[in-house]
Parts: structure tokens; C-alpha cells; sequence
């Protein structure tokens, strides 16, 4: 019933889940670049192999739940729920724009299986918790997953959190951090140092995996394993690159915040960023001819 | 109509006088029993706001988060979607002031139905003085969509708030305080959500109240019967207003006088005010915390150096129909 994907379908889908995040981005004329595309691969990983979920059915009361604490990157999200069914592709284009269901920020009031609202950082993981808590209670048995930013981690309600998720012994929650380096105004540990934060989350009574956000077979086994770890709440530390994909976008923060078609002294005209994306995206960096991706 | 009150409640030397958030923490552990999906949240505060009597019956259902109030609304925002009722329980300052945006973002806007029930609210706080005595949270919680606002009179209104308070949708938050009052309404006393008491009635004056000062406007009502024929109304529910009860007496009386124990800006007198304003303007007089910080000492001196005790209301009061002749 439900489709099996290989590894190379998977790496193809996050590919066509980048081109859609441009072309959204581009439609909206606003949104954020580089945290989508760092997180396509994890977000294709989970809507495609790793949750337990039904977009036919949103509201299957068995369903794993994924909480996205840092819902500025919902362009990756609307994506991969596209792609997986939950609501046509001919939606993307809406986003943030009136009356669309796909808001610049989360909205649960909007399209419930998002499961919460979210904008603000630093206020998902405490839900999460909550819903953690509430299964312990019902003895359910589907997972939680809570998806945060390494920047919120500045906030203290995160750590509120943290702390409660060890003392409620949570293991049915598994966080994964997007730790891509980069926040509005520079680099994480410019701005305000997370570092040592495998440390910090163990010495928080977590448990606390490393994992490349980008090796599919290696995120789909981490998640996996993750699920496993019976005794504590787990953390996975995924290693980004802000902008994958995308060359001129890669590793800059000045990509936060912005979509493709912005003004930024030393990148590419802003009229031919869209395309030179597009191209970079379909072709693998000029690894391959286009019409092998489609 | 018949409100039930306590035989003989106007002698306050006879009246009982018992903390109201004692009355809350008591309905919260009867609600617990009727109802199974009632979780109740403290933040390290479980005892002075009453809590512990539900967490003493009920420790399954008990989450302490300690002192971290945004994780208390996280929390209970997290639980709403697995189909349970959290009812957050600490001082006013803290449960609403402290995480207000959270409370915004991820409960009012996508409406998630939580009770927030205070303790310390207002001056009658005492003398921990002004970081904790909390007159500013009605106007944090009426300004956001969706919220269901009650001050509860009294011991027993509070117990039946707390209750009432599980078949609303969205938001709701109940405010006590925590210096003892007179109880002076009953087991028999009627309590519909939203829908205003008009304990005494009158045709010189309307004066609106809620928490424990709708108890000496009805003992300054009685005091000067001989002078003036004042309308006493517990406006237990400030969101939604009751605009039918309000229009109708505003109406008869031309007079309105508002008391709480908040600021003036803000609170259930501004919530009058701009109804009134547009639809039958009439000469009023906010009476409560002037817009400023207090500072700690007992409760009834606060009060009295404040204005808020019996004898200072009355006097606002008095001015104010003398000026509005």
C-alpha cells in the first residue's frame, strides 16, 4: 500500500523538493532561502520513509506527529507535504499570499496537519513536550518528532524544555537540530556561541546523535536508531550546508531570510538568480544533462 | 432575580472571609473527579495557588514544570492537541505577564482551548509587594482574540468559574487573588459565563465591580439607600461583556462607576467604557490602581493608602455624583 523508495528516489524527490522551494519562494517574492534547502534532504527522509503517517488522512490518531519549532523553513515543509500528498502542488504558489493555507509562518488554524503554530522560536520544543507527555499518558505508541534551528537554541524556553523532556524521561520525542551555522546577523557562533551543544544537551539528560544532513542512507538510519533509544529523549546534531544546493547560496547567512530575486552586493544580478538555481538544481552543479533529473 | 447570597452577608464581622484561590484550587480537584481529561500544570507554585488538592488526588494527571513559565504554556498548548483540557495554574504576574507572547502565538491565535487560572491578582496580593501584584492582566488577556476573561467575587464564584470554565472554547482566564474576602455568595448562587449579576438593583447610578470589591459596592449601596438608589452589578466576566445588561442599566441610571483592583487602563472599566462610549455615552468614573506601581505592606493598609478599601471607593464614588449632577 504504502510506496517503497530506494535511496536514489529519495535523493531525486529532495532534489525536485528544492526546485519547488525556489520556484515558491520566487512566486511569494518573500521567504527564506537557506534553511529549506539545507533541511530538504531530513524533510524528504521523513515524509517519504521515515514517518508514520497517511496524507490521505491527516488526522489518524496513530500518526507520528512532526512539530517544525523553527517554522520560518515551512517552504521545505510545504514542499515535501505536496510532493507526499497531503495537498496539490498547484498550492506552492500561494504561499504567503492572502486567503492561501500555506502561510509565511506555520499556521495550524490554516491547515491543521501541522500540527501546531509556529513563527516565534524557541516555543516548539515545550509543545512537543507536551504532546509527548500526553501519549506517555494515553500509552500511545506514535513518535514525536521536534524539528528546531540551532540559532533558537538562544532562546531560554527551549532549555525550559530540555529540561523537562529529561526529567519526564520522553523517549518517545526526538528532537534534530538544523545546525547549519547561520542566523539573521551572521554566524551562530558569532552571534551568540551554541557551542559545546552536544554537551550541554547531555548534560541536560539527553541523549545526543551526530549526523550528516546531507547522506540519505545515513539520515534514514539515525532516525531509525533514534526511535530505538528507549531510556531518555533523543537529540540529533544534523550537520547542514545552508543553501544546498544552490552554489552562490551555499554556507552565506545573507541567505537567511531572503528569497532568490533579492539585491545582495557580490551575488548574482538578482533577475537571473531564480534560473541560475533552477539550472544548478536540474543539473547537479553541471554534473549531469538536465533531462536526466526529470 | 434571586442570587442566593449569604443571609446577612453586608455584616462583614459575621460574613465568613476565605481566599477565593482557595475556592478555585477546591473546583479544580471536583472537576478533576467529573472530569478525565482535565491535566492541571504548576509552575513550583503548586501550593500558595491551590493546586496541590488536584495534585494530591490526581498526580497522574499533576505536571510540574518548576519555575519556567514559558514551558508552562508550551506545555499546556502541546496537550490541547491530544485532546486534553490543561488548566495552568500560578501568580498572575507570572502566568500571564511573564510568557504573554507565547501565550499569544501558540494559544490564543490558533485558539487552543486552556484555562489559565491566577492567584495573587491585584494589590490584595500584599507584601511581596509590586513585582508580584499583578494589575495589568486583564488587559493582557482581553486584548487577544478569542479569550474568555472571569474575575470571580468570591470563594464560591471562583469554584464555580473554574468548573464553568471546561465546556468554553479557546482560552479562558480566571483571576484571583489571594488575601481572604468575604464569601458572600452560596452553594445556590446562579453563574452563567458571560452573563452580568446585578446583585442589587437601582435607578441613581449603576457602579460595576468584579473580584472581591463587588462586596463593599454592595455594602456602600446599602449606606447610602437614604441618599441614592444605586444598582450594584458583578460584572464577573469581562470578555465577553454583557452588553445587554450594561446598555439597559447605563440607560436607567445615566451614571456608571466601575471598581477593580487593576489599573484604570486597561482593565473592565476601560471594557465599559469603550462600549459605552459608542453606543450610549453617559458620564463615567473609572475607579481602581491610577496607573501606578504600589508597594509592599499588608493588604489592608495597601488598600487603604490605594483607595480601594470601602471607605475609599465610597468617597470616589460620592465625588463622582456629586460632579455628574
Amino acid at each position: 500500500m504504502k510506496k517503497e523508495y530506494s535511496i536514489k528516489e529519495l535523493e531525486k524527490k529532495a532534489n525536485q523538493i528544492r526546485q519547488d522551494i525556489i520556484k515558491l519562494l520566487v512566486a511569494a517574492g518573500s521567504g527564506h532561502s537557506a534553511g529549506p534547502l539545507g533541511m530538504a534532504d531530513i524533510f524528504t527522509a521523513l515524509y517519504f520513509k521515515v514517518l508514520k503517517h497517511n496524507p490521505k488522512n491527516p488526522g489518524w490518531k496513530d500518526r507520528d506527529r512532526l512539530i517544525l519549532s523553527n517554522g520560518h523553513i515551512c517552504p521545505v515543509r510545504y514542499a515535501a507535504m505536496a510532493h507526499a500528498g497531503y495537498f496539490p502542488k498547484s498550492w506552492l504558489r500561494t504561499f504567503r499570499s492572502i486567503n492561501s493555507k500555506l502561510e509565511g509562518h506555520p499556521s495550524f488554524k490554516k491547515l491543521p496537519a501541522l500540527e501546531t503554530t509556529s513563527g516565534p522560536l524557541g516555543e516548539g520544543l515545550s509543545q512537543a513536550c507536551g504532546f509527548a507527555l500526553a501519549a506517555k499518558m494515553d500509552k500511545a505508541n506514535y513518535h514525536i518528532w521536534c524539528l528546531l534551528s540551532d540559532g533558537e537554541h538562544q532562546e531560554g524556553m527551549t532549555w525550559e524544555a530540555a529540561m523537562l523532556a529529561a526529567k519526564y524521561r520522553l523517549h518517545n520525542l526526538t528532537v534534530v537540530i538544523d545546525r547549519n551555522n547561520i542566523q539573521i546577523d551572521g554566524f551562530t557562533e558569532d552571534i551568540m556561541p551554541l557551542e559545546p551543544l552536544r554537551e550541554k544537551y547531555e548534560a541536560f539528560g539527553w541523549h545526543v546523535m551526530d549526523m550528516n544532513g546531507h547522506d540519505m542512507q545515513e539520515i534514514i538510519s539515525t532516525l531509525e536508531e533514534a526511535k530505538a533509544i528507549a531510556e531518555k529523549p533523543v537529540c540529533i546534531i544534523a550537520h547542514t550546508i545552508p543553501g544546498k544546493g544552490v552554489s552562490f547560496m551555499e554556507k552565506d547567512y545573507k541567505w537567511h531570510g531572503v528569497p532568490p530575486g533579492t539585491d545582495i552586493p557580490g551575488e548574482p544580478e538578482k533577475e537571473k538568480q531564480a534560473q541560475i538555481a533552477l539550472r544548478e538544481l536540474r543539473t547537479l552543479g553541471k554534473k549531469i544533462e538536465a533531462a536526466d533529473i526529470d | 432575580m434571586n442570587y442566593h447570597l449569604v443571609k446577612n452577608h453586608l455584616n462583614e464581622k459575621k460574613v465568613k472571609w476565605e481566599p477565593m484561590r482557595n475556592g478555585a484550587g477546591k473546583g479544580l480537584a471536583e472537576l478533576g473527579e467529573q472530569k478525565k481529561d482535565v491535566v492541571v500544570l504548576a509552575a513550583d507554585t503548586a501550593e500558595s495557588s491551590r493546586a496541590h488538592y488536584f495534585a494530591e488526588k490526581f498526580p497522574e494527571r499533576f505536571i510540574q514544570v518548576g519555575v519556567a513559565e514559558q514551558n508552562l504554556i508550551g506545555i499546556s498548548a502541546g496537550l490541547t492537541y491530544q485532546g486534553k483540557v490543561p488548566y495552568a495554574v500560578t501568580y498572575a504576574a507570572f502566568l500571564i505577564g511573564r510568557p504573554w507572547e507565547p501565550i499569544r502565538t501558540i494559544i490564543a491565535y490558533p485558539g487552543r482551548h486552556v484555562v489559565f487560572v491566577s492567584s495573587h491578582a491585584g494589590l490584595a496580593t500584599g507584601q511581596d509587594g509590586p513585582t508580584h501584584q499583578m494589575t495589568e492582566d486583564i488587559a493582557l488577556t482581553r486584548c487577544l482574540p478569542g479569550f474568555t476573561v472571569i474575575a470571580p467575587c468570591d470563594f464560591e464564584q471562583a469554584r464555580k468559574a473554574v468548573k464553568a470554565a471546561y465546556g468554553l472554547k479557546g482560552p479562558v482566564y480566571i483571576r484571583n487573588c489571594r488575601e481572604k474576602t468575604p464569601v458572600f455568595t452560596t452553594d445556590k448562587t446562579p453563574f452563567e459565563v458571560g452573563k452580568a449579576q446585578i446583585l442589587r438593583e437601582g435607578k441613581d447610578a449603576t457602579v460595576i465591580g468584579h473580584g472581591y470589591m463587588v462586596y463593599w459596592l454592595l455594602q456602600i449601596a446599602e449606606e447610602l439607600k437614604k441618599k441614592v438608589s444605586i444598582e450594584v452589578i458583578n460584572l464577573h466576566t469581562i470578555k465577553p461583556l454583557d452588553k445587554k445588561t450594561l446598555l439597559t442599566s447605563a440607560k436607567k441610571t445615566k451614571k456608571v462607576f466601575c471598581a477593580e483592583d487593576h489599573n484604570i487602563i486597561g482593565g473592565m472599566g476601560s471594557a465599559v467604557a469603550e462600549f459605552l462610549s459608542e453606543t450610549y455615552p453617559v458620564p463615567m468614573k473609572l475607579h481602581g490602581v491610577y496607573d501606578t506601581f504600589a508597594e509592599s505592606g499588608s493588604v489592608k493598609d495597601l488598600w487603604k493608602k490605594y483607595g480601594l478599601d470601602k471607605e475609599g471607593t465610597r468617597k470616589i464614588l460620592l465625588e463622582f455624583l456629586r460632579n455628574s449632577k
